[in-house]
């Protein structure tokens, strides 16, 4: 991958200041490529990686296989569009395997989840099975350990 | 013992005159204080990468707790040759032409005592690892220091060579890329260096500790040059590529002759180095490649870092080609290079390692190691201009 948006991927709140001494490159270089990666829609948006365990108001996150019919036509795009037009789905996979989307919602309760599968999901036609699990507990997200510190044992000054 | 000699009186004459590491002195000082930004750090910041450490908890867990053979674990030798090989076209045989070493702190200091008699010249360069000069003082022989020079990149010449070499010179001690410096030699060099070992019959023994971390170029060994195999002694290990440093893992290349000899010593002394760190260190090269490259990139980014940051505070600093640290000239300030990190660090709770602890031509410099995470790197630099501002 490209060594900036690397950065970015890191770090999205990194100055072009900063990211310019770190890549050898100007400072309008920096600016000039991040405007064209938000132009192209190679970045997409900025978002804060944020442990929710932390805090009261934590959602409930529920992955949901699904199987679907593919039509003659465009195959699962068009029924993957619509289940993505759900402002509770967070994500939407195509997967290879023994289902084929692959769904991550978030919600109050278990119930408000249940409810959705079970009003919004289940009733979709192409829908044909749903299976439900609820996650429990995040040890790392978007490659960030949310559980554990990092904590380095390494001695403040050696050879 | 009232009426008999001190204990201090009793202690070896060399041992009680070496001083004890500048970077010890430091250390301690350091350590009294919180909330300290470490520049000051010669190892990787990060944690052995997880595939290696597994690899030695498996082996514990399959009862891997015996010693090995006095040369090391010969699935390890084995790679080990296959490493260098694909490194610098140079082949070694596993069964007598490689040792394992605790550390290159030992290979080193087995190579020196296999080869220095008492009086002997051991040549090497300054700025230099701590370790150096002591080692071939523990050996009775006679360090013979060349001062490198910035103007030079702290590379060592052909020329500063003759002005240094006498009948009595029997070793040339070389590390580059190099601790404190960051200076990484070119092709030319090495051959210009090769060329007056074989001139002057010399046995070489090279450190090269950090080759797998230089970043605008590859690597090119001394043991590459036609003719040096049969004089050197390849010394490497795997602390700095694979962030191994607590494993205690080196291993030496040499002729058999000379694998014997330091084999004999290591055999008496050390026995063999420990297997669970062997058995990782077979892990590190049969899949680590990955994790030196990533490394290296990190690293990379955070030298490119520093090194603008120092330049736009108007501080010079050599373009580090290797290693992990910046050499940063502060003689301008008008102070040693002692008073500056105890100045830097009473004032901005910074801590970095005065040159001075790398031998007198490393005064009026501060070693700045990049081996820390980026962003404690930026608070850094914020602190040091806000430091230099006010002198």
């Amino acid at each position: 991958m490209n060594e900036l948006l690397k950065l970015l991927k890191q770090n999205a709140l990194e100055s072009p200041e900063n990211m310019a001494k770190i890549l050898g490159i100007s400072v309008d270089e920096v600016k000039q490529k991040i405007a064209e990666y938000e132009k192209e829609g190679v970045i997409r948006a900025y978002q804060a990686v944020v442990n929710e365990e932390k805090l009261d108001t934590s959602l409930v996150t529920t992955v949901i296989e699904v199987k679907v019919t593919p039509e003659s036509e465009g195959g699962f795009d068009r029924i993957a569009t619509r289940i993505s037009k759900f402002p509770e789905v967070e994500s939407v996979f195509l997967m290879s395997g023994t289902f084929d989307l692959l769904l991550f919602i978030k919600g109050r309760t278990m119930y408000e989840a249940a409810g959705f599968v079970s009003e919004k999901l289940a009733t979709m036609p192409g829908v044909t099975s749903t299976a439900t699990h609820f996650m429990m507990k995040t040890y790392k997200q978007n490659g960030i350990l949310m559980q554990t510190r990092d904590d380095n044992e390494r001695l403040k000054v050696s050879p | 013992m009232n009426d008999s000699k001190s204990l201090r009186d009793r202690i070896v004459r060399t041992v009680r005159d070496i001083p004890r590491s500048g970077i010890r002195d430091f250390f301690d000082i350091v350590s009294s204080r919180e909330d300290v930004i470490s520049l000051g750090i010669g190892e990787p910041d990060f944690v052995t990468p997880w595939h290696i450490r597994d690899a030695a908890v498996r082996a514990l867990d399959r009862g891997a707790t015996s010693y090995t053979s006095n040369m090391g674990l010969l699935s390890l030798r084995r790679g080990i040759t296959k490493y260098v090989e694909k490194k610098t076209g140079i082949g070694y045989r596993p069964e007598d032409e490689v040792l394992i070493t605790v550390g290159v702190s030992q290979g080193l200091d087995l190579a020196v005592r296999a080869l220095v008699e008492p009086g002997d010249e051991v040549l090497y360069h300054e700025p230099s690892y701590v370790s150096y000069n002591p080692l071939i003082q523990f050996a009775y022989g006679k360090p013979v220091a060349i001062q490198t020079k910035k103007e030079n990149g702290f590379r060592l010449t052909r020329k500063e060579l003759e002005a240094h070499v006498t009948p009595k010179t029997k070793v040339l001690l070389l590390n580059y890329p190099n601790n404190p410096t960051g200076a990484a030699l070119e092709k030319k060099d090495v051959k210009a260096i090769a060329a007056f070992a074989v001139e002057h019959d010399l046995i070489v023994l090279t450190d090269e500790i950090y080759d797998e971390l230089t970043y605008d170029r590859r690597h090119y060994s001394i043991i590459s040059e036609p003719g040096m195999k049969e004089r050197t002694v390849y010394l490497h290990g795997f602390s700095k590529a694979w962030a191994m440093t607590g494993w205690r893992m080196g291993f030496t290349c040499a002729p058999p002759e000379l694998t014997e000899a330091m084999m004999k010593i290591h055999q008496y002394t050390m026995l063999c180095a420990p297997i669970l760190s062997q058995e990782a260190s077979v892990e590190a090269l049969r899949n680590g490649d990955s994790d030196i490259a990533f490394m290296r990139e990190e690293y990379k980014k955070r030298r490119n870092f520093i090194h603008a940051s120092f330049e736009e505070m108007g501080i010079p600093c050599i373009y580090p080609d290797g290693a992990f640290y910046a050499f940063v000239d502060i003689s301008q300030f008008g102070m040693s290079s002692k008073e500056f990190a105890l100045r830097l660090l009473d004032e901005q709770n910074v801590a970095c390692v005065p040159g001075s602890a790398f031998g007198p031509c490393g005064e009026g410099f501060i070693r700045c190691s990049y081996a820390t995470a980026l962003d404690d790197i930026k608070e850094a630099m914020v602190r040091i201009a806000r430091f230099v501002e006010k002198l």
